[in-house]
């Protein structure tokens, strides 16, 4: 099967820290992959440079068969412009760690924001549509209720449904769950288990070993900004056979 | 029940403390005798004021009877059309600048840090005699072969006026804008990119609708100074409304009454002005948290 994320041997540097160094991975179509490794390791930034919020140094990234970022004629790669790349960016929706939902939209305005101001879509058609996923997160009630009048939770399960209303390829999660207060880990995780179980592409940086155990198909540990270990959850969570791995794991279940 | 059951750890003898019947005590509020007084000597100092101004040399049926003069009017007229030109044309240089100080664009930078510069380290007055001098540094203007003019000929009082205000004002709403929209989360631009919206998509769609709630108080000031400045450019002879009063006292010698006269009219403008900037920021504070909505209207639920 194609895979949908190829990125081979990917660095980059922020001043003097090397966040990513030499990072090479490959996602199936179909597949949830779950990055997993302590504060600092380069997990974000792995996410940010596959959707482009961040420019590589070096290496190549290809999303959905096409180079990210650049384009080849003959032996040199011309970086792409400003309206290229956030085409690029279609293919991808993604999730952030502080929901990012718009201040100044209500959840349905959040939504079809997308669909109508960039995919230039009919506003009816997308209303539409945008309720039927607001009734998937399960959140119809708050269709005009503004990100400040809804609890963290319901706010990340609207971003999740802003990022739908793309139609992308392939999800993005950078910690979805790690600014909830506990009792609000719940819904969110329900909702991208929904998400997974429909087939869709996945990459989600998580610190919940459980998800990671039941949904994944592939688990990732990394640490100082490489890739230490990979594998099925069993392998990496269960059975870790680096020492780098094994101490994570303590430590977060501790 | 018993105050017998007052808290024992505290130790005995203290019951008195907590004594439960004080919850039945009327409460007196706080007597602010001070403020009785101030109010008492501000009151009788304003009354003194009205008072000498009442008896004083003033010919009020002067004032009532060029209140609504034509020339009055006309001026009055001059002041706001001059006050929404120049107002606009400040705020479409001013988010122009701001963007290109921002820019990453380095000659782009440049030329808006220069403009920033000038003209707010110049005096008003001077750029405004600037404009209307024009014509002695190009007597003609026109792109060539197109058309040309000659410079006296456009540059006319109120183009004069307009350039002087609407530039030296942008300078300012610059700063303004800037600062708004750095008061906007970087994940909101995170958030856009991601929907695939390009730099200025997401400038306008997303950063500036939430640096409106930084920008409009300051905008909303400067259009209240706005309309007091048109009144510098009587010095060109722009036919504001105080440069008419002026040319009515020439002539009558009423010149107090014709002061109030203006000062009247420009107190009733920033009166309306004020309101309309309460309705703005509220809506623009929409979503912020501040201001409490009433729930939703009931929804069709699936
Ligand atoms: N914009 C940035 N500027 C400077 N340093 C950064 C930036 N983003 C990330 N870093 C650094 O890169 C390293 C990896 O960060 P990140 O990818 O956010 O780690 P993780 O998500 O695994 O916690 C960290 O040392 C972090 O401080
Ligand atoms: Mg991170």
């Amino acid at each position: 099967m194609m895979p949908i994320v190829v990125a081979t041997d990917v660095r980059k540097t922020f001043g003097s820290v090397q966040a990513l160094n030499g990072v090479s991975i490959e996602i199936p179509a179909g597949q949830v992959l779950c990055i997993v490794g302590p504060s600092g390791s380069g997990k974000s930034t792995l996410l940010r440079c596959i959707n482009q919020l961040e420019r590589i140094d070096s290496g190549a990234i290809w999303v959905d068969g096409e180079l990210v970022g650049y384009r080849r004629v003959g032996n040199k790669l011309y970086e792409l412009t400003d309206s290229e790349i956030a085409r690029q960016r279609l293919t991808n929706g993604m999730v952030f760690q502080r929901f990012n939902l718009f201040q100044h939209m209500t959840a349905l305005e959040n939504i079809i924001e997308g669909p109508v101001t960039v995919q230039k879509r009919r506003r009816n058609e997308v209303i539409d549509e945008a309720m039927v996923l607001l009734e998937r997160v399960g959140l119809s009630a708050k269709r005009d209720a503004y990100p400040s009048e809804l609890s963290g939770g319901q706010q990340q399960r609207v971003a999740i449904a802003r990022a739908l209303a793309m139609k992308p390829k392939l999800m993005l999660f950078d910690e979805p769950t790690s600014a909830l207060d506990p009792e609000l880990v719940g819904e969110v995780l329900a909702v991208m288990k929904d998400l997974a179980r429909s087939g869709m592409t996945m990459i989600v940086v998580t610190h919940e070993l459980g998800f990671a155990r039941e949904v994944a198909n592939e688990v990732v540990f990394m640490d100082r900004g490489a890739i230490v270990e990979r594998g099925s959850p069993q392998e990496v969570l269960v059975h870790p056979q680096q020492q780098r791995t094994r101490d994570f794991i303590a430590a977060v279940l501790a | 029940m018993s105050s017998t059951t007052a808290p024992s750890s505290i130790g005995t003898g203290q019951t008195a403390r907590f004594d439960p019947s004080i919850a039945h005590l009327t409460h007196v509020p706080r007597r602010h005798y001070g403020r009785w007084i101030a109010s008492a000597l501000i009151l009788a100092a304003f009354a003194l004021v009205v008072k000498a101004f009442a008896e004083g040399q003033i010919d009020w049926p002067v004032v009532g009877q060029f209140f609504t003069a034509q020339s009055i009017i006309s001026g009055l007229g001059n002041t706001i059309i001059m006050t929404i030109c120049a107002m606009a044309l400040g705020i479409t240089l001013g988010v122009l600048f701001a963007i290109m100080v921002m820019s990453p664009n380095p000659v782009l930078k440049g030329i808006a840090v220069f403009y920033i510069w000038f003209f707010r380290g110049t005096p008003l007055l001077l750029q405004l005699l600037l404009w209307f001098n024009l014509a002695l540094v190009f007597p003609r203007i026109g792109i060539p072969g197109l058309f040309e003019a000659r410079m006296v000929d456009v540059m006319t009082p109120f183009v004069a006026t307009l350039l002087g205000l609407g530039i030296n004002q942008g300078a300012y709403t610059a700063e303004v804008v800037r600062s708004g929209i750095l008061s906007v989360d970087a994940g909101q631009t995170e958030a856009a990119k991601a929907i695939g919206m390009t730099r200025l998509t997401t400038l306008r769609r997303i950063v500036l609708p939430q640096a409106m709630r930084v920008i409009i108080p300051p905008v909303g000031n400067e259009v209240i100074s706005m309309v007091k400045l048109t009144s510098i450019a009587s010095v060109i002879g722009f036919a504001e409304v105080l440069r008419n009063a002026q040319t009515v006292y020439y002539a009558n010698a009423r010149v107090i009454e014709l002061l109030i006269v203006s000062a009247g009219w420009y107190l009733i403008i920033v009166t309306i002005l004020s309101i309309g900037q309460h309705f703005l920021e509220r809506y623009f504070a929409r979503g912020s948290g501040r201001r409490s909505r009433p729930a939703a209207p009931s929804v069709v639920e699936s």
